[in-house]
């Protein structure tokens, strides 16, 4: 974990209420796809916890929904604007179970984590499947940039006005594949731990205090014993998962 | 420069800066981010008979200048805190640490209390009977002096270490509380637990917290916390520790100056994992802009 300043570089719309926001600073403290970073913002008490997108040595991608105050004031900032950060939270992906042909399956927001994974395994050599889960077409996002990565990509929309009609889970019947990552809604998490035949790992949320494992805020009961979703998680193993906690 | 120590109890420190339990884990979480060392002391994470796991999620609320947390005292248990969590805290901090104890009987506390005074490196035992989190247990004790004086005196039969009692905010007269833990043997009292609160979800017209209710702590308490720790600093003679709000070293300084030996920094702790190392950092710097040569000079300087 790194406490430190960075810059924007720019801030941008994706769709109505999703933004993608490009910083430089230190990022030194990422070390796994899945982390997250926590986001310091003016007259907010606690911090903003937001996946990680992407990052390399001196940039860090955000991609977050507007859902509350705090992410609706940092939709309006603009390039050159400061924010303290603290990095690397989280324990993140492990990699090395990925085998030949990973799937990873995004839900909404949760889609952001996994494009530094992509981009991870295909620079592996793996033969990376992405299913995208969405409510509706025009909340799609990222599909182009997963595609550029050489990924199969798949969407899929509840109302079925892009792609397969349906959800997450519902290109998987036909799909030959490895290993699977995923994060969303706890809904499809559920839908992707029964429907799934490898095993895998599933990536939480939960409301956050401190977000670095201080304050016990997050706690869940797992098989493996009490975890911190921000400490220990937010990624786990589908073996550990208990789903009644 | 003058000298930042305070006496705790007889315990020296070398400053007045102590995190507060249940915001500093057991100590080794910082330690990966300073050296905690340079700390007065810290309050650790509060400690029952039994393990808990601690009320279900969300337990986390955010409010204007504060959080209402509802966590439900989650520890291991004292057995497992002193076979697994003080030998990891010992490989980090290497001064007299603060034991904080909860518990749901007298019975309970006796035995987490004499548990824990056969370990060398507590150098109090921090006694909450204050927790606004758990039903029939914590502060049905701190509400009620008789309670409240019942749980010191069993404590202080089963330790030869100081006994610092944690009082909640939550009554309608704390002085009348701390007095009569004093009365019944207390070393010194500390204060102020969080205040009762709740935060509803617009979206689902139900409370944020799974618990209902939290305990609402921050810089939005500290008003209330001086207030509480000057009226009682006033009303008896053992030392007290100050607590609620503090973010910066100016507010250690008003602490203080309301009568506070020692300060514990809660909240703040969770925002910036650094903000104890700050205000000890900041701490001359504004000892010098006030004209204070040491700090226990000050100690209740406002009366």
């Amino acid at each position: 974990m790194k406490q430190s300043i960075f810059r924007i570089l720019t801030n941008v719309p994706l769709t109505d209420c999703v933004y993608k926001m490009v910083l430089s600073g230190d990022t030194s403290a990422i070390t796994a796809p899945g982390q997250f970073v926590s986001i310091q913002l003016a007259g907010k008490f606690l911090r903003r916890p937001i996946s990680v997108c992407d990052y390399d040595k001196t940039s860090l991608t955000l991609v977050y929904k507007v859902v509350g105050k705090g992410t609706e004031m940092m939709s309006r900032m603009v390039p050159g604007e400061e924010l303290d950060i603290l990095t690397g939270l989280g324990n993140g992906y492990d990699l090395t179970p990925a085998g030949d042909k990973p799937v990873l399956l995004g839900g909404g927001v949760g889609v952001p984590p996994l494009y530094h994974l992509a981009k991870r395994l295909t620079a592996m050599g793996k033969d990376v499947t992405v299913i995208l889960g969405f409510n509706t077409g025009n909340e799609v996002f990222y599909e182009e940039e997963f595609r550029a990565l050489g990924c199969r990509v798949i969407v899929a929309t509840a109302d079925g006005s892009c792609g397969v009609k349906g959800f997450a889970t519902t290109p998987l019947t036909d799909l030959d594949y490895s290993y699977f990552y995923t994060c969303g809604p706890e809904p499809m998490l559920k839908a992707i731990y029964k429907a799934t035949v490898t095993s895998g790992q599933m990536s939480f949320e939960e409301r956050m205090g401190c977000g670095f494992g201080a304050c016990m805020g997050c706690s869940c009961k797992t098989l493996t014993g009490c975890k911190r979703i921000c400490k220990d998680g937010p990624v786990m193993k589908k073996e550990e998962i208990l789903w009644d906690r | 420069m003058g000298s930042l120590s305070v006496n705790l109890c007889g315990i020296e420190l070398d400053n007045p800066i102590i995190p507060a339990s249940g915001t500093f884990g057991y100590g080794y979480e910082f330690a990966e981010l300073y050296d905690i060392n340079i700390l007065g002391t810290f309050s650790f994470k509060g400690t029952t008979k039994e393990p808990r796991f601690g009320n279900p999620t969300p337990r986390i609320a955010e409010c204007t200048a504060g959080m209402i947390n509802a966590v439900g005292l989650q520890n291991p248990g004292v057995d497992k805190v002193i076979a697994e969590e003080l030998p990891k805290l010992k490989k980090c901090f290497h001064k007299p640490v603060m034991a904080n104890v909860s518990g749901f009987s007298v019975a309970d506390y006796a035995y987490t209390c004499e548990k824990l005074d056969k370990e060398d490196q507590v150098g109090w035992l921090e006694v909450n009977v204050s927790c606004p989190n758990v039903h029939g247990g914590g502060m049905s004790f701190g509400t009620c002096p008789e309670a409240a004086a019942e749980v010191t005196a069993a404590v202080k039969k089963v330790t030869t270490k100081p006994v610092i009692i944690k009082l909640s905010p939550n009554v309608t007269d704390i002085v009348s509380i701390a007095r009569a833990c004093e009365d019944a043997g207390a070393d010194g009292i500390s204060l102020i637990n969080t205040l009762l609160g709740m935060r509803i979800d617009l979206r689902t017209r139900k409370p944020v917290i799974a618990n209902k209710m939290g305990g609402f702590s921050g810089p939005a308490v500290f008003p209330v916390a001086l207030r509480m720790v000057y009226q009682v600093a006033s009303a008896v003679s053992i030392p007290v520790v100050g607590m609620g709000g503090v973010s910066s070293a100016e507010d250690v300084v008003e602490m203080l100056l309301a009568g506070a030996s020692a300060v514990e920094v809660g909240a703040a702790n969770l925002v910036n994992p650094y903000a104890c190392r700050d205000i000890i950092r900041d701490l001359p710097g504004v000892m010098e802009k006030y004209k204070i040569q040491n700090l226990k000079d000050i100690i209740g300087g406002a009366h």
